[in-house]
């Protein structure tokens, strides 16, 4: 047996265990990228969602302002301990609208008159076909939509007070 | 106190590993020989096992003051799986590993006459080596024994998946199987300490080498068949890092086993026989680690920690790491031994163990391939099935028909005059292989290829019989047969039906009636039933192929503590093959989505396996029986 043959097990092993040491130390990150980021907003034609509050439509997703898209409901309770969150960020200057999914014109408008009303316009969703159109899981969820109608960011699951200032931020870059 | 007199006893047996890693090593030569580490190792093996003992007895006293119970146990669990929760978990696990360990080192001790006293001790060392870092894991990073303070009033429940006979056996035999090889290891850097490596170590390893690869081959069949019928997909492998873990080390103790064979009948192949135990135990060890750091996505990360798992690398970095650098350090004084021509059966050993190597590669390079991949570049990707069926499935077949040749070859050199019986075995994979090909519609060239190469083995395995008396024909030539037998019935198994399954996906009205290949199944009702700890949904089928009906009921069922779903198929075996059954969810107006699999010939595959592991059993009662007579007369 060749005198570098023998040592071949021990190279193999470090290389080996290095690959793993790497590892140990890059956690893998398992969460999956939305595949519409970076691309245009899904085309809709919006149904009122309420009387007296303007319909949310794709064609105001592109009027050159950066803004969030809140699917929300009224029947979702993590929907009512973010609603303070959205108010905020409609206090810092963010522009709001929402798609209201699987829900009544009441409904909304309680939830809406006793957590706050932070949208611009809203969209009714009664067969969740905007929420499969944007690929939203459930509800609460929000993408950042930048001035053009592309989709910059989603966030899966209420937004917390702490998630506010990177937000924010996304907003500004967006411009 | 048990808690307390479970986790002193480890401590002891740290401390007696340590003793007999200085007794085996100390320059002064002591009085009695090898007597004080052989009763070190013993003692130490009886107090690892009092402390599974220990631990088991906290898990049937549901004492919630323990935090591994509290965690993974629940008072309303059925007896057998309060006992089996003592090891279906990352602390326990270790501790069953690390009582194997000690168990397998005390059997050494106190049966093992065959070698001489230096190289014994060294090996008696290394086993202590092992075992102490082994302890030192399960003390300073698993503690099992934990308290937990004030005491849970209740327990959180055991993973419902795990809930279930094969979680018994399937983890304790591969771990028997696992541990079992580190014999192997330690006598191998034991003879590479005092450069004895013969037949007579071959001899010492032997025994060791069989047993752990009957319990692998059993625990990988088993676990095969326990992923088919309880993780409802219908697949019986599903290349997950965590199985191919499991397979790595059986691949290597396959081709140790068929190496250890020539190094004691011939003294040849001494330096490869040394390396493939060596590997082996590695392979088990790295098995331990995926599993338990969770480093690579598998659908068995049940109990994971990265911060274990630098623990578990580091120990396996000095272990195998010492064992190759021995290696390189002190083989090249090894001498070859006899040598032998290029037809013969050191021969065809050799090229069983390049196959059994190259696949062994191969499954290694693809478990492991997304991780050198996104370490070098930072791109993912996966390695799955295609991959694996391509290339390692070939070399198998191959292998297969190699399985034919060589039992009908002598030592040395041979003629090849008894090669000519194989023209029969040969002539029927012909002809399997030309009627599969032409009438079997679709499935792909391999699963083809398989059913030829396995008729042709299924024949051939059983020459070795023909014109012996059978009555006189030594245990270990039956086992051998009934082994190499066994695997052309598996790929039978395999390949029959991948070519043949049939399947249904459907959305059924109760009262509705499916057909899936020759049986008329008919829906009857959904309903609801309950366990002991879980409520379910529970179909009941109606199912007939001419004959008699059989009565199937797959449910889907809720589990409260801890709260899971699942999904429990239902299964008719029939001699030809399996009708599998599962209810998927409601779907609308009354409907409910319905799974059907015909699998003819499934059955094979675990099988194959189940003949496997009785060849290798026969060889080893065979020898033992062999052993004993001669010591008696």
């Amino acid at each position: 047996m060749g005198r570098w043959l023998r040592f071949l097990p021990v190279l193999l092993l470090a290389l080996v265990v290095g690959a793993m040491v790497w590892r140990l130390a890059n956690p893998p990150d398992t969460t999956i990228e939305s595949k519409l980021i970076g691309q245009p907003a899904p085309q809709f034609a919006g149904e009122p969602a309420l009387a007296g509050k303007p319909v949310l439509s794709s064609a105001d997703l592109a009027d050159g302002r950066p803004k969030l898209v809140n699917f929300f409901a009224s029947w979702c309770v993590p929907c009512m301990a973010e609603a303070p969150v959205l108010m905020e960020l409609k206090r810092r200057g963010v522009p709001i609208v929402g798609i209201a999914v699987r829900d009544r014109p009441a409904d909304v408008a309680e939830f809406l008159a006793s957590n706050g009303e932070p949208f611009e316009r809203i969209a009714a969703d009664p067969e969740s076909e905007l929420q499969l159109a944007f690929g939203s899981a459930g509800v609460p969820e929000t993408f950042l939509v930048d001035g053009r109608g592309v989709v910059r960011m989603e966030h899966v699951g209420p937004i917390e007070p702490g998630d506010i200032r990177e937000i924010v931020e996304a907003v500004e870059s967006a411009r | 106190m048990i808690a307390e007199a479970g986790l002193a006893a480890l401590w002891l047996a740290a401390a007696l590993a340590l003793l007999q890693l200085v007794l085996a090593f100390a320059p002064a030569k002591l009085p009695g020989g090898t007597a004080p580490v052989r009763s070190v190792a013993i003692i130490q093996g009886a107090l690892t096992l009092f402390a599974l003992a220990m631990l088991m007895l906290l898990f049937v006293r549901s004492d919630m003051s323990v935090l591994l119970v509290a965690a993974n146990s629940h008072s309303a669990k059925p007896l057998i799986y309060k006992l089996a929760g003592a090891w279906g978990n990352h602390e326990g696990s270790m501790l069953l590993w690390v009582t194997v360990l000690g168990v397998a080192g005390a059997i050494l001790a106190a049966f093992s006459r065959r070698l001489d006293e230096r190289t014994f001790a060294a090996a008696l060392g290394a086993q202590g080596a092992l075992a102490l870092g082994f302890f030192g894991f399960l003390l300073f990073a698993s503690n099992p024994f934990a308290r937990l303070d004030p005491p849970a009033m209740e327990g959180r429940g055991l993973n419902p998946l795990l809930q279930d006979p094969g979680l018994v056996f399937h983890p304790p035999t591969l771990y028997l199987g696992y541990v079992g090889l580190s014999v192997a290891f330690s006598l191998a850097v034991g003879a590479l300490v005092t450069g004895r490596v013969d037949s007579a170590l071959a001899k010492a390893m032997r025994p060791w080498v069989l047993g752990a690869w009957i319990l692998l081959t059993l625990g990988i069949t088993a676990g095969s068949y326990w992923a088919y019928y309880e993780l409802g997909w219908g697949g019986w492998w599903f290349w997950d890092p965590v199985e191919n873990a499991s397979l790595m080390p059986w691949l290597a103790a396959t081709a140790l086993l068929h190496s250890v064979n020539v190094l004691a009948a011939r003294d040849s192949l001494r330096a490869w026989t040394v390396m493939l135990a060596m590997v082996a135990f590695s392979m088990s060890m790295v098995g331990t680690f995926l599993v338990r750091s969770g480093i690579l996505t598998s659908i068995h990360a049940f109990a994971v920690d990265p911060h274990r798992g630098t623990f578990l690398l580091a120990l396996l970095a000095v272990y195998v790491g010492a064992a190759f650098a021995l290696f390189a350090a002190r083989s090249g004084r090894l001498s070859e031994g006899p040598r032998f021509e290029l037809v013969s059966r050191e021969a065809a050993l050799v090229g069983n163990n390049l196959l059994l190597t190259v696949i062994l590669g191969i499954v290694f390079l693809g478990t492991l391939y997304p991780l050198f991949v996104e370490a070098a570049t930072g791109e993912k990707l996966s390695v799955g099935a295609p991959y694996f069926n391509a290339v390692a499935g070939p070399i198998a077949l191959v292998l297969a028909l190699l399985i034919g040749v060589g039992p009908l070859l002598n030592w040395r050199r041979d003629g090849g005059d008894r090669l000519k019986r194989l023209a029969v075995p040969a002539l029927v994979g012909v002809t399997v292989l030309l009627i599969a090909l032409f009438v079997i519609p679709g499935g792909g060239l391999l699963p083809k290829l398989g059913l030829g190469a396995a008729a042709t083995l299924a024949i051939a395995s059983l020459l070795p019989l023909a014109g012996r008396k059978l009555r006189r024909t030594p245990l270990s030539t039956w086992g051998m047969v009934v082994a190499h037998f066994g695997v052309a019935v598996a790929i039978v198994g395999m390949a029959g039906s991948e070519l043949t399954t049939k399947e249904v996906l459907i959305a059924a009205r109760p009262g509705e009636r499916i057909t899936v290949g020759p049986w008329l199944v008919e829906f009857n009702s959904v309903s609801p039933a309950a366990g002991p700890n879980w409520t379910a949904l529970e179909a009941e089928l109606r199912a007939s192929r001419g004959g008699g009906v059989a009565v199937l009921k797959p449910q889907s069922r809720f589990y409260s503590d801890p709260p899971t779903e699942t999904n429990e198929a239902a299964i008719e075996t029939v001699l030809s093959g399996q009708l599998y059954t599962v209810l998927g969810k409601p779907a609308e107006d009354w409907r409910w989505q319905l799974r059907l699999w015909w699998k003819p010939l499934v059955t094979l595959i675990w099988l194959g396996g189940a003949l496997i592991a009785l060849g290798g059993t026969l060889a080893l009662g065979g020898r033992a029986w062999r052993g004993w007579r001669r010591r008696r007369i």
